[in-house]
């Protein structure tokens, strides 16, 4: 395999008993990229991540994360890589810079002590316990200790569930900030808008397979499709129409790729039979609903 | 070198860890007190039959208290917190860094074994200073080496413990439930006069009352020579080193949920 990328998987595969958790992934990401995985639960993100940063065995495939397999566990490459799981993970009973302190101390060329606390906004909590912070401080030092040893590659594992709006933008400038610093970042999320604001590159996993791939543009543009919806009319709608109709709670939604002829038909049939149209609106198909589209149909199994 | 002093480091973690939560630290060194205390008003008048002759029942109560100690400080405590620390993610997390796996629990089992130490410090102590048991003399090695032995060996069966373990809740429940029965039937808590004949072959089956009886024979003053127990100490250490093989097997890095 090559060194240019980061990261290189070929036909991963990972079965928990019965349930094919990683189903056949193949990955390429390049050095200094933003790579986010994203998926519902049990889509085999954490999983996929977990075996990157060699916590888990792999059924089959090839894997190589910085030229090394993960596999061996080689010291070498656990230098170089920093990890945030889905779970905090710290003695409960240690200050927040003991904590960075100590976890720097694991690590042959650590980033420097100030620089880490600055960089995820706990320079203030420095000389708190870490049982006293909240959980998005929690969060923050989960991520301070990931960085700890000024890793070339950073795997996040849902780094903003259960936050509130504000604490994720927070969350967002940082990893931004990690960007500029010329980190690989791999990262999974259930939120479609926290991959399209971080990420280079978004892979949408469902079942144990990439389903969809791309920029966060090319994948919207994979879908020409435009949503026309309105607020369910009084009378029913024709027959052409109503068979491509869908409703969403008080609201029809018809997906069309030649939205002036529906829209021609369908003010035409509503004028013509004295119906109001309220709320009517014409949109894009979001990315948000691109992600919902290529996801559906394989329903949700368990968190991995 | 380096993985050595990091491993050193990981014991001074630990230590100010422990000391951060004081009401935990109070009850760990204070209770080997308590009921070394209780033991001895409830039965201070008492002379017991010892090996050698007759003596006052602190000099049953010191060695066997310092032995509880130790299984508590060894045994009960990293079955307890290891399994914690697991059920947390922090065993996993300090998996996924260039910290060797062995030197994290070499911090948490030295700092075990140091804490012990102070705690059969202050029995040791209290014994000479409230009961005028005396401390070792000629047996003093003897001493040293059982305290070592055991020290390392439930260590050892708290790690191995861990994996019997299936969640953090249920610890407590589990570390408490295997000792303290052994506790009662090992002259740890109660000096067994005369005891049924299977009750006795229980105890020697396991380690608590080799251990035991190797601290009693230091401190018994009809001792003569060196005092080693080697056969109680074999039993130990074999217990010691049954666990360390099982542990190595199956210890798990990982939560289980």
């Amino acid at each position: 395999m090559t060194t240019e990328l980061a990261v290189e998987v070929r036909s991963l595969f990972k079965a928990y008993g019965d349930i094919q958790a990683v189903d056949g992934i193949d990955l390429d990401i390049d050095r200094g990229e933003v790579y986010a995985l994203i998926g519902p639960n049990g889509a085999g993100k954490t999983t996929t991540l977990e075996i990157l940063e060699g916590h888990r065995h792999r059924d089959s495939g090839e894997v190589s994360v910085l030229g090394f397999d993960p596999e061996q566990s080689a010291r070498a490459l656990k230098e170089r890589i920093g990890i945030v799981l889905q779970s905090t993970s710290v003695s409960q009973y240690l200050r927040v810079e003991e904590a960075v302190d100590m976890f720097r101390g694991y690590y042959p060329d650590p980033r420097p002590l100030d620089e880490v606390l600055e960089l995820v906004g706990l320079a203030e909590d420095r000389h708190k316990l870490v049982r006293r912070l909240s959980g998005g401080q929690q969060r923050r030092l989960d991520v301070a200790i990931g960085l700890a040893g000024d890793p070339e590659l950073l795997f996040l594992d849902e780094p903003t569930t259960g936050f509130d709006p504000s604490a994720r933008r927070a969350a967002w400038e940082m990893i931004r900030g990690l960007r500029s610093l010329g980190k690989t970042v791999i990262l999974t999320t259930h939120y479609m808008d926290e991959a399209q604001a971080l990420a280079d590159r978004v892979a949408i996993i469902s079942h144990g397979r990439i389903v969809a791939e791309g920029t966060p543009d090319e994948l919207r543009a994979r879908e020409q499709d435009t949503l026309v919806s309105f607020r369910k009319p009084s009378a029913a709608l024709p027959g052409g129409l109503a068979a491509a109709a869908e409703l969403d709670g008080d609201r029809v939604v018809i997906t069309t790729a030649d939205p002036t002829r529906l829209l021609h038909d369908l003010t035409t049939w509503a004028v013509g039979a004295g119906v109001d149209l309220d709320d009517l609106s014409v949109a894009r198909v979001s990315l948000e609903d691109v992600y919902l589209r290529v996801s559906a149909g394989h329903g949700t199994g368990d968190e991995e | 070198m380096r993985t050595l002093l990091q491993a050193l480091r990981q014991v001074q973690y630990e230590n100010r860890a422990f000391w951060r939560n004081p009401a935990a630290a109070f009850f760990t060194v204070i209770l080997p007190l308590m009921f070394l205390v209780l033991f001895n008003a409830i039965f201070g008048n008492d002379q017991i039959d010892i090996p050698g002759g007759r003596a006052d029942i602190s000099v049953f109560y010191v060695p066997g208290i310092a032995a509880l100690s130790m299984i508590s400080a060894c045994y009960t405590n990293i079955g307890m917190m290891v399994t914690i620390n697991r059920d947390l993610g922090v065993l996993k997390r300090v998996r996924g860094t260039p910290l060797p796996p062995w030197a994290y629990l070499f911090g948490r089992i030295v700092h075990a074994m140091l804490i012990a130490a102070l705690l059969v410090l202050i029995v040791v102590v209290a014994g000479a200073v409230l009961y005028d048991v005396d401390v070792p003399g000629d047996t003093l090695a003897a001493f040293l080496v059982t305290v070592l032995v055991g020290g390392a060996s439930f260590c050892a069966l708290g790690l191995a413990i861990t994996v019997l373990i299936p969640n953090a809740d249920a610890a407590p429940s589990i570390t408490n439930g295997t000792i303290l029965p052994l506790l009662f039937i090992s002259d740890v808590f109660i000096p067994l006069s005369d005891p049924p004949e299977w009750l006795d072959f229980v105890g020697d089956l396991f380690p608590v009352k080799p251990f035991a009886e190797a601290l009693q024979t230091a401190f018994n003053p009809y001792t003569t020579g060196s005092g080693f127990e080697w056969d109680h100490l074999i039993v130990v250490a074999a217990w010691g080193f049954g666990a360390l093989l099982f542990a190595l097997k199956f210890f798990s890095w990982e939560p289980r949920r």
